[in-house]
């Protein structure tokens, strides 16, 4: 996989999310992903075509959504519910773009298309491609989270 | 800025519908209406009298820029202010926008202040 296509998406995320959920966000080293078991407690998953086929994933570890959507919606929200389900498909939304567009400047055009969420202990992200995963970690004060990008050979 | 007009705010995402809507009470805005994709939103449209449209691009059923489309073709819209908040921010995306009539456009992920700059400048 061309690791060019990785970076947007790690740029992408760390904006989104300071800008409309007011949090300092911290990227780990990016790490190849062997299984499908998901890092966390809900997942969003978008579908991408263009100059690569692929999918990325955005999974939170339940303390974390909590306080991102708590944060993004101006209530206490405390626990994963619709409300979270529907937050994390528009900031997997709202990355996909971001990503894009640098990627678009790039002259490597993507569309995306309109996420599916997942929910639970221990659930699986099915990516649909059989390129590499690249799971990339962040931190914050208030919990995890991981993207993974995979993208055809 | 008049905040007494009636906003229609169109997204799929309830998350995204509501963080609009609190802006725009935060500006003071008190009469609000929502759609969640762009065929119910021209419904609204139809059977009310909106002032201002904020919608999405990338949506199930009618997308934004068609339901743009469809306003600006439409007698009764033609001049309203439409406001597109997307992450569709690839340049041929904007450009399609705006040759389709849009009045400004906003890149999600957003801060409250850009919006109200926007909206202070379509509503003047």
């Amino acid at each position: 996989m061309d690791v060019k296509l990785v970076n947007p998406f790690i740029n992408a995320t760390i904006n989104v999310l300071e800008t409309m959920a007011f949090i300092d966000v911290k990227a780990g080293k990016p790490y190849l992903k062997k299984d499908s078991v998901a890092v966390g407690d809900v997942t969003a998953v978008l579908g991408l075509t263009g100059v690569a086929n692929g999918t990325i994933s955005v999974t939170f570890e339940e303390k974390c959504i909590l306080t991102v959507v708590s944060n993004m919606l101006g209530e206490t929200i405390k626990e994963i519910n619709n409300d979270i389900a529907d937050a994390v498909g528009e900031l997997t939304n709202m990355i996909s773009g971001q990503a894009r567009r640098e990627l678009g400047e790039m002259g490597r055009v993507l569309k995306a298309a309109i996420p599916s969420v997942i929910a639970g202990k221990n659930h699986s992200i099915i990516h649909y491609t059989t390129g590499p995963k690249i799971a990339i970690p962040f931190g914050t004060d208030n919990g995890n989270f991981t993207i993974e990008v995979c993208f055809e050979r | 800025m008049d905040t007494s007009i009636r906003v229609l705010v169109v997204d799929d995402f309830a998350t995204m519908r509501r963080i609009l809507k609190n802006i725009l009470k935060q500006l003071d805005f008190k009469n609000l209406v929502e759609a969640d994709d762009g065929t119910t939103a021209w419904e609204v449209l139809e059977e009310q009298s909106i002032d201002l449209i904020i919608s999405d691009w990338n949506m199930p059923k009618m997308s934004g820029i068609d339901l743009l489309k469809k306003v600006r073709a439409s007698d009764k819209y033609k001049k309203t202010p439409f406001l597109m908040v997307t992450a569709e921010a690839q340049k041929q995306n904007v450009l399609e926008a705006v040759q389709a009539g849009v009045s400004n456009y906003v890149v999600k992920p957003f801060t409250a202040e850009a919006i109200f700059e926007k909206l202070d400048k379509i509503l003047k």
